[in-house]
């Protein structure tokens, strides 16, 4: 069975893979290039623990074709941080202990961060709204938006 | 875990080339678009496509014509279709369906003629293979019966497309190109009440665009009831249009159900009832008792099914009352968490 070359830019650098057609973006993220930083929960688009960023998109990684990814632009939670210096989501998530196991965790920073480039200052209700493709089974929600809220804040220099 | 089977990857660069290949390929071929639907039932094994066509780099599809009306291309993703300014001041039902669509997530990637096309929905299909297979499957696929009535001859699957009850409402038409030619139909007509053969687009065409008419005097609006605010398929979806004469009585009126069929459902008669009359209280509340008349909700969605038939007159009703012109953004609020 022929793969399927790929490039793209993940993170801003530039990688190539092989794919057969029926994986998918996360299966490359994962398996070909070893970003096991996106998570893979329910595989059909209800969940949000595969979320990324196509060229400036918002997707469900687990719903879009690896090769379809042939020249686009990813964006994964292993961009967010700089270096040592975390993105100030990934500050806000520590501090409000927005988080216990963790899995969801890299979907919702990446859902958040899309969020406040498009509104820096959205109020709860548009954070609750914004998230609901992103779940979490166990932190009740409360001190993640607490956080995206408090790291707009910031962000804000507010 | 769920992944997806085998299936050959074709990717064409124009609607010609898309056609050409979906007639080689015959029934074993179907086109990809945003993908957010057809992956999901490929990863359940409901759809086994031998070879997938992709729209991704198909030019043209993303075009947007205003002229007299509006055309939208099929390729439009539901962000994209949020976004266009025309179809926000002009086209509000359309506006309010695509963006009660699922998830931003999945708007970005979901596309307009996929919410069109999208496939009929059950509790006894939406399922892995494993837990169809467990209960003999349906008649949907590689089964006999039809789980959510045992006597039904015709599978029962729910029309779940929120933007196909605001579009018909809206009076649009759609464009379907093959190799042999290309037609255009009023959207009504591209479904079937049938769970199975739920829409007439035949397996070797290409829905390219959505066509709507000028509809100068006319307001519209969409209402969506599901589980949670956001994000869910409806349990049951109210689209309204009408034009007003300057007194406050209707002119033309079309009220579509979605979400308690296996198409979206016009509904011709509780339509024709508000002509020439002013939408009052107590015309607004007979609309709404016609209206649950022809609303059958079956149990094979979510929440109780009884419940869902006794609210579709207060759904119609909060979709007459903003037709009206009242304030409905707080009800709006509760409902669906946004202002819209």
């Amino acid at each position: 069975m022929s793969r399927n070359h790929v490039s793209a830019t993940v993170n801003g650098d530039q990688v190539e893979f092989l794919c057969e057609t029926g994986q998918t973006l996360l299966d490359a993220l994962r398996d070909e290039l070893r970003l096991t930083g996106t998570k893979e929960g329910c595989g059909t688009g209800d969940c949000g623990a595969c979320s990324v960023m196509v060229d400036g998109r918002l997707v469900c990684s687990c719903l879009m074709l690896a090769v379809e990814a042939e020249g686009k632009a990813i964006e994964t939670v292993e961009g967010m941080a700089k270096g040592e210096k975390l993105h100030p989501l990934q500050k806000k998530f520590i501090e409000h202990a927005a988080l216990q196991c963790g899995i969801c965790t890299p979907g919702f920073l990446i859902a958040a961060r899309a969020l406040l480039e498009r509104n820096p200052d959205p109020t709860e209700s548009e954070v609750r709204f914004w998230l609901a493709g992103n779940l979490c089974r166990c932190t009740g929600y409360q001190k993640i938006v607490e956080a995206v809220l408090d790291a707009g804040r910031e962000m804000r220099g507010a | 875990m769920m992944r997806l089977p085998w299936f050959q990857y074709q990717r064409p660069a124009s609607v010609a080339e898309a056609a050409r290949m979906l007639a080689a390929e015959g029934p074993r071929g179907m086109l990809i678009a945003g993908g957010t639907d057809l992956l999901p039932n490929m990863k359940r094994r409901q759809q086994t496509p031998a070879t997938l066509i992709s729209l991704s780099r198909v030019e043209g599809l993303k075009k947007i014509t205003n002229g007299s009306g509006l055309t939208l291309g099929a390729g439009l993703t539901l962000t994209e279709v949020v976004g266009t300014g025309a179809v926000r001041e002009k086209y509000r039902g359309l506006w309010q369906a695509a963006a009660q669509v699922a998830s931003p997530h999945l708007r970005n990637m979901g596309t307009l003629g996929g919410n069109l096309c999208l496939d009929t929905r059950c509790n006894y299909y939406n399922q892995n293979e494993e837990w169809r297979e467990a209960i003999g499957y349906c008649m949907k696929k590689e089964g006999k019966t039809c789980w959510v009535a045992t006597a039904s001859k015709r599978c029962l699957a729910v029309s779940s497309t929120d933007t196909a009850p605001a579009l018909i409402a809206l009076d649009a038409k759609v464009r379907l190109v093959s190799a042999a030619g290309e037609r255009e139909l009023a959207l009504a007509s591209l479904y079937n009440n049938d769970g199975i053969n739920y829409i007439t687009r035949k397996p070797d065409e290409i829905l390219t665009e959505v066509v709507l008419p000028q509809l100068d005097g006319w307001s519209s609006t969409y209402w969506k009831l599901r589980r949670r605010g956001s994000f869910d398929f409806p349990l049951l979806g109210v689209a309204a249009a009408a034009r007003m004469a300057p007194d406050g009585s209707v002119l033309e009126a079309r009220v579509v159900l979605g979400a308690v069929s296996s198409q979206p459902l016009p509904l011709a008669k509780a339509s024709e009832f508000l002509v020439g009359k002013k939408l009052n209280d107590e015309v607004i509340a007979e609309a709404g008792v016609l209206a649950a008349s022809r609303a059958k909700p079956m149990d094979n969605t979510d929440l109780d099914v009884y419940w869902r038939k006794e609210v579709v007159p207060s759904f119609v009703g909060y979709a007459l009352r903003e037709i009206r012109g009242d304030d409905m953004r707080a009800m709006r609020m509760r409902i669906s968490r946004q202002a819209l």
